[in-house]
């Protein structure tokens, strides 16, 4: 009884100790920083997913239209 | 596809701030932060001119160059977006930008933090999925994956703010300032807007 006492005694010295050494560690923070190149998240195209579905040149030809109607002139003449 | 810009027409801005309000809505911005606004120089002086200023998305963005965390990247179309989750909130892309563009939601506060740097997107969202909750949470909507411009230059009434393509919106401006002609009025509507097409006949 009095040996079983003892190693859970020592059980929880080792865990605490051990938790309390974790605390004492840097993790770094950001991925792989390499001076000069993008460091953060991937990013998706405009024209992947939802609308557009891929379709590159479905895209530019309704941005293209969206452009063309900022020119009121071609609008009321 | 090339880069896409935006192009303020100083004849045009009538600083009703219409941009800065549809911006604000659009992406349910905090207060304090204001990714576009309207500057006025000779304010109340017969002759002033208003322009809206925001990211301007340069070619060669010094807040890219100085961004110690590498978060700050620019996609195909040359819009420059950054990563949130990886900012620091230094502030160094606030002191590298000439134009002020990077805002800080919690301003200078204790210990000097900041918060996570904000600034105009193009209405292209931020390095999340197109569309979704969280890139709406942290960059606001993506209207260029709906194959629309951002919303302050749609909303502009007098189209004085153009956004898109910067040839296309190169080519608008050109033919607007064709249609002006010089030494017409140095301030007023025929500057803006131009002769009418049987006078300049």
């Amino acid at each position: 009884m009095k040996a079983r006492i003892h190693s859970l005694a020592l059980a929880g010295v080792v865990t605490l100790a051990a938790a309390m050494l974790a605390g004492c560690g840097e993790r770094p923070q950001v991925g792989k920083l390499e001076q000069g190149k993008y460091a953060g998240k991937a990013d998706t195209r405009p024209w992947e997913g939802g609308t557009f579905k891929g379709d590159k040149g479905a895209w530019e030809q309704a941005e293209r239209n969206r452009v063309r109607a900022q020119n009121e002139y071609k609008r009321v003449e | 596809m090339a880069r896409m810009k935006f192009l303020c027409d100083a004849e045009r801005c009538i600083e009703c701030n219409s941009c800065v309000t549809a911006c604000k809505n659009e992406h349910e911005v905090p207060w304090g932060v204001n990714r576009r606004r309207v500057v006025t120089i000779n304010d109340g002086v017969p002759g002033e001119r208003s322009m809206s200023v925001a990211c301007m998305h340069c070619s060669d963005a010094p807040c890219i160059a100085v961004c110690p965390t590498n978060v700050i990247y620019q996609t195909e179309e040359g819009v420059v977006l950054h990563d949130k989750d990886g900012c620091i909130g230094c502030g160094y892309c606030f002191y590298a930008c000439p134009f002020g563009a990077p805002q800080f939601p919690n301003g200078p506060a204790a210990f000097g933090a900041r918060g996570k740097m904000d600034k105009c997107t193009f209405c292209a969202g931020g390095p999340e999925e197109n569309g979704s909750q969280a890139e709406l949470e942290k960059y606001g909507r993506n209207r260029l994956a709906e194959g629309k411009l951002p919303l302050c230059a749609e909303m502009c009434s007098t189209k004085a703010l153009l956004g898109g393509d910067a040839t296309e919106i190169s080519d608008i401006f050109r033919d607007r300032v064709l249609r002006r002609g010089k030494g017409v009025e140095a301030w007023g509507w025929m500057t803006a807007y131009g002769k009418d097409k049987e006078e300049a006949k």
